[in-house]
């Protein structure tokens, strides 16, 4: 048995870099495709498990989900949904499901396959991490426990009707259902490629899975049959991973590349943005990002809202902004800028050492006092920390830098008294929907602190729990406004907690070829990163 | 038969040390796969599904049962097979291993002989600096130089990733640049040290061309020792793509450790480290084996 | 005595890295770790190397110079200390092994085999992200991947030792064997001790740095040879200068104990020669 063991793994090693050459990959530019490169391989491409930035946009196109965002916008719309209804206690949600949209493989899509995905996602044998988002649906714990076959919240009266019961009202439920987790697949496919769905993928999107050479290109192409006529704009997308940064954009230059997933190389930004040339390719907004660096509220001398005031007073964000480039923008508050409920008119806490100073001096520490800072170790982040520390020594305070990879990071974070301070960059957050109560919920709640919490400031205010839960409880779509206002006023209140210390909002720059465009906003659409590739096109034909 | 074993034997050491060492990894891979808007019972489920809520001992002899099957386990991140995986990785670090050790043994042996018979000369002293400046350069900043150099500056290579051979050429030199240091100076004190041992003194009087007298006698002994270093060589290289495939961007399985590490996917970690020590113990029984050849005074029962 | 101005060189080197480093403190013209306002661009670019900054500035606007001459200590200190620890490990382990053989040998051979297989790298940034490294866990990580190479040498010498007369007869008078090791076997392995100890230092700055350089090695804002190239990675084609000035400083480092050891290696014992880490 050893010895077989022995054999496969000799074999493996000998014959498999013989068997596959690789050399020479060409790539032709036709007329209606388009290349994107990524210096890293694309993960899974299973909706209910892909996660990260890159696969995220991807899976957009290739799944769809029963409501959407109108492209280069954050309106919800409804998408393979025709109309829903809320009843009035808005916990149940009833969706009409458009008759016709068939998925890749053929089979109309109905009201069942919606229940089986949010079963799927919900089962914990998926190993979902959108499975939280969703734990709001009545019964889904029993489910997850193994103790119901069905999730009881969601029932399928009839072949085009799904209707969805919640515990308790969410107004950003709607969102949940535009999330990539809840997009439809069909359970024959799912079955049929078992573990290896997520390279396999089916759904109804505007583009189907052409070839996938691991660790090399991915290539999309258009599906002839999806149910928005005139969508998509291209007949094929490669992806090309492995290409450097720096490599790709020279390849953009040349013409080889359309787009660079992974942005503007930062050595070559500043010269970019100063060619006159070179500028016209590059689109510039907002994303619903906020860099933060996150104080531990129940570890001493954090305890004391005066230190964490004195903290957030402490920290020059024009000066850490230089470091990246000014490629973002000062961040008074938890919002970013794109969300509803941001605060136009509320300025934070202002840079003041000398006030700092003062503060800290009241709570008691007018020599300051020693603590750590956590970061995580990939390039700018142990930059902008080292940023932050000499600010923080500025006031006398001196923290120990802690860069570590992702992973020991997030599980200090999560560790009840381990991390007095997190800088957050390169692990969190941009948003996973465009409504203000994601940046509380998983992050700042009371309801988030067990360990294993992503609540790394240990924050909990029952007060300001309360209000975003009848924020959450106006679902009605006239309430929009008063539901924004509410959570201006909830994050005054955290504000003035000053559980954070919010550094910066970053704002993305998309480089493309000449030849691309689209809709205004396309290339910096908030919810598609890069791009939305549905709506892309190629000019001048 | 008993390398085989021994082999074997050592391969559960590694992967028995390399289990105790990822679960002494102060992170949860759980944590990692459940996402930030996962509930405690969330993570703990998929704790379960993963079996990582089983003792330690019971997990590694689950993981020994599929391994004797083949079977290396799939990602926690990308959930594909890590064999797949491997694979999609191993042909990039195979050719870059290639290239680094055809760089050595291209300017290290060649440059050590000439040296060597022609001692004290200028392109003799030429050679001493260059391979001492060879073994002391770490390998990210000939690899970091070179792109600045000779792909950015003059743009005569590719500014790094993988496709061509054009774009394994700087690579294979960063790889390469400190054996080949070895090998000059290896090659240098071994042909002066044959030169005067008595057979070739007789093959000299006996009128041999001075060629053949080198390639028939002298070299033929001085390589005997390099046979075991390019052995060896892979082990030093498996440290070594970590490093030169980070600056290349070369998508080898060096990347694909680091990038495991970060992430605590241990399925990978362990395929990677896997894979590399059987390259290692590859290395060292292919020296093994072609030694005799060469030495005839050398007989292995 | 062929290598004279060699070794010279070797030494000077390493007396200037000495001093360099003993005296960082009043020969640094700036604090190594303070970011000048004035140290970067108004669009946040490094600047090159000026009357101000003698090397340029890096990407947080700091003194590149300071930097590398308080970064010489950092090379140094864990250049000796993880390798003395290896030295250390390795000779007594490979000294006990070699000298009582038998089951204990065996169990060493087949430990050591089993490090040599482990990709030394991989295993250190492993055990760096276990041990959260300070310096002196960059230096401990250090010295458990490399002392497997020392032990291995130490055992064969000591093998051979163990089999001479007067070890036998130091035995026989029953000589306690702690002092049989120290008054008879150490001596004999000086010279190889000496030799892997100059050698190894090179060695343990070159993989020092590359541990920095991957990001896993001493933290910020600790100044550091290959932390400084990791942080400039993505913006050494621009500033070209804060990957050229550390990389000069590892390789002349590096160098200098190369070429000390070496030729203490032709001094002390000439069957070594060819051989190395």
């Amino acid at each position: 048995m050893k010895a077989r063991l022995l054999v496969v793994l000799v074999a493996a090693a000998l014959l498999i870099p013989a068997a596959t050459p690789g050399w020479g990959q060409g790539y032709g530019q036709n007329v209606n495709t388009m290349t994107v490169t990524f210096k890293d391989d694309i993960s899974t491409l299973d909706p209910a498990i892909g996660y990260d930035w890159q696969n995220w946009s991807i899976i957009k196109s290739i799944a769809d989900g029963l409501m959407d965002y109108d492209p280069g916008t954050t309106n919800l719309v409804p998408h393979l949904a025709e109309s829903y209804t809320i009843s009035s206690d808005g916990k149940t949600y009833t969706f009409k499901v458009r008759r016709g949209v068939k998925f890749h493989t053929g089979r109309e899509v109905t009201a069942a396959d919606v229940q089986y995905t949010l079963e799927r996602v919900l089962n914990p044998k998926t190993q979902s991490p959108g499975a939280g988002f969703y734990s709001g649906i009545a019964g889904s714990k029993a489910f997850a426990d193994g103790k119901a076959k069905t999730v009881t919240g969601v029932t399928v009266p009839d072949r085009y009707t799904v209707s969805i019961t919640l515990d308790k009202p969410n107004a950003a439920f709607l969102h949940v259902m535009a999330l990539n987790f809840a997009h439809v697949v069909p359970k024959e496919a799912v079955e049929k490629a078992g573990a290896d769905f997520g390279h396999k993928p089916v759904g109804t999107g505007a583009f189907m899975v052409k070839e996938w050479v691991l660790g090399q290109r991915l290539v999309l192409v258009r599906n002839p049959n999806y149910f928005i006529k005139g969508r998509p704009y291209l007949n094929q997308i490669t992806f090309q991973v492995g290409v450097e940064p720096n490599v790709a954009f020279l390849k953009l230059q040349r013409g080889e590349v359309d787009i660079l997933g992974d942005g503007i190389p930062p050595a070559d930004f500043l010269k970019v943005m100063a060619d006159a040339k070179l500028n016209k390719l590059v689109a510039v907004g907002d994303q619903l990002q906020t860099g933060y660096v996150t104080i531990n509220t129940q570890l001493q001398p954090f305890t004391d809202v005066r230190v964490r005031r004195a903290l957030n007073m402490a920290i020059n964000k024009t000066r850490i902004i230089r470091i990246i480039n000014n490629r973002a923008v000062p961040a008074t508050q938890v919002l970013p800028p794109l969300m509803p409920g941001y605060d136009k008119e509320y300025r934070g806490y202002a840079y003041d050492p000398a006030q700092a100073k003062k503060l800290l001096a009241e709570a008691g520490y007018p020599n300051g006092f020693s603590t750590a800072l956590f970061a995580n170790n990939t390039d700018p982040n142990p930059r902008i920390a080292q940023a932050i520390q000499q600010d923080l020594a500025a006031v006398g305070v001196k923290a120990e830098l802690k860069t570590q990879a992702q992973s020991t990071v997030i599980e200090a974070g999560g560790t009840k008294g381990q991390a007095p301070l997190i800088w957050s960059g390169g692990m969190a957050w941009i948003a996973d929907y465009p409504d203000p109560n994601d940046y509380y919920w998983p992050i700042l709640a009371c309801a988030a602190l067990a360990p294993g919490t992503w609540n790394w400031a240990w924050y909990c205010n029952q007060g300001v729990e309360k209000m975003v839960e009848e924020a959450d409880a106006m679902v009605r779509a006239d309430q929009a406004g008063a539901r924004a206002a509410k959570f201006r006023e909830i994050y005054r209140k955290v504000m003035s907690d000053a559980p954070w210390i919010p550094i910066f909002h970053e704002k993305r720059y998309t480089m493309h070829s000449a030849r691309l465009g689209g809709l205004p906003g396309l290339f910096v659409d908030p919810i598609h990163i890069p791009v939305h590739y549905d709506e892309v096109r190629v000019l001048g034909r | 038969m008993r390398r085989l074993l021994q082999g074997v034997a050592i391969l559960l050491g590694v992967s028995v040390l390399t289990f105790l060492l990822l679960f002494a990894l102060p992170a949860d891979p759980a944590r990692m796969i459940a996402g930030r808007s996962a509930t405690v019972e969330t993570v703990a489920r998929i704790r379960g599904e993963l079996g990582l809520d089983r003792p330690l001992a019971v997990q590694y002899a689950r993981y020994l049962g599929r391994l004797a099957r083949g079977d290396l386990g799939r990602s926690y991140a990308q959930k594909v097979e890590v064999s797949t995986l491997l694979r999609s990785r191993l042909a990039a670090t195979f050719w870059l291993m290639v290239g680094g050790i055809l760089f050595e043994l291209l300017i290290g042996l060649p440059a050590g002989i000439f040296a060597g018979t022609r001692r004290r000369s200028g392109f003799d002293r030429t050679v001493m600096v260059g391979a001492f400046l060879g073994v002391s350069a770490p390998q990210f900043v000939v690899g970091l130089l070179l792109l600045y150099v000779l792909a950015y500056k003059i743009p005569i290579f590719p500014l790094g990733g993988y496709g061509t051979p054009a774009h394994l050429f700087l690579p294979s030199i960063a790889l390469g640049i400190a054996g080949g240091g070895w090998y000059a100076r290896m090659m240098r004190s071994a042909m002066l040290e044959v030169i005067h041992q008595d057979y070739i003194r007789t093959a000299r009087a006996k009128g041999a061309g001075e060629r053949r007298v080198l390639t028939r006698h002298a070299l033929r002994n001085a390589l005997l020792p390099v046979v075991t270093m390019i052995g060896l060589d892979f082990g030093t290289f498996m440290g070594g793509v970590v490093v030169v495939e980070s600056v290349f961007g070369w998508p080898g399985i060096g990347q694909l450790a680091w990038q495991a590490i970060q992430i605590v996917d241990i399925p990978v970690i362990m395929g990677v480290v896997l894979v590399s020590a059987v390259a290692i113990l590859l290395g060292n029984l292919m020296a093994d084996l072609i030694y005799p050849l060469l030495d005839p005074k050398i007989r292995y029962g | 005595m062929r290598r004279q101005p060699a070794v010279i060189g070797g030494l000077v080197l390493i007396g200037v890295l000495l001093t360099l480093a003993f005296f960082a403190p009043w020969v640094s013209p700036y604090d190594p770790t303070e970011q000048f306002a004035d140290g970067l661009s108004q669009d946040g670019r490094p600047l090159a190397p000026n009357a101000h900054f003698l090397l340029g500035t890096d990407l947080l606007g700091r003194d590149l110079l300071s930097r590398l001459i308080y970064g010489a200590r950092v090379s140094l200190l864990i250049g000796v200390a993880a390798n003395g620890a290896a030295l250390s490990i390795g000779a007594l382990l490979g000294s006990i092994a070699g000298y009582f053989q038998g089951r204990i040998g065996t169990i060493f051979m087949r430990f050591t085999d089993l490090m040599m297989a482990f990709p030394a790298l991989i295993l250190a940034i492993a055990l760096a992200a276990i041990l959260r490294p300070s310096l002196w866990i960059v230096a401990l990580v250090i010295a458990m991947v490399n002392w497997v190479w020392i032990a291995r040498v130490i055992y064969g010498q000591v093998l051979t030792i163990a089999r001479r007369e007067f070890i036998d007869a130091a035995r026989a008078l029953g000589v306690p064997t702690p002092r049989i090791f120290w008054k008879h076997l150490f001596p004999h392995l000086l010279p190889t001790l000496l030799v892997w100890g100059t050698l190894g230092i090179s060695t343990t700055v070159m993989f020092e740095a590359s541990l920095s350089f991957l990001g896993v090695g001493v933290r910020p804002p600790t100044p550091s040879w290959g932390g400084t190239i990791n942080e400039s990675q993505s913006y050494f084609l621009e500033a070209p200068w804060l990957v050229a000035f550390p990389g000069a400083s590892i390789l002349l480092t590096s160098l200098a104990f190369n070429l000390v050891g070496d030729a203490l290696r032709d001094a002390l014992d000439p069957t070594l020669r060819g051989q190395g880490p």
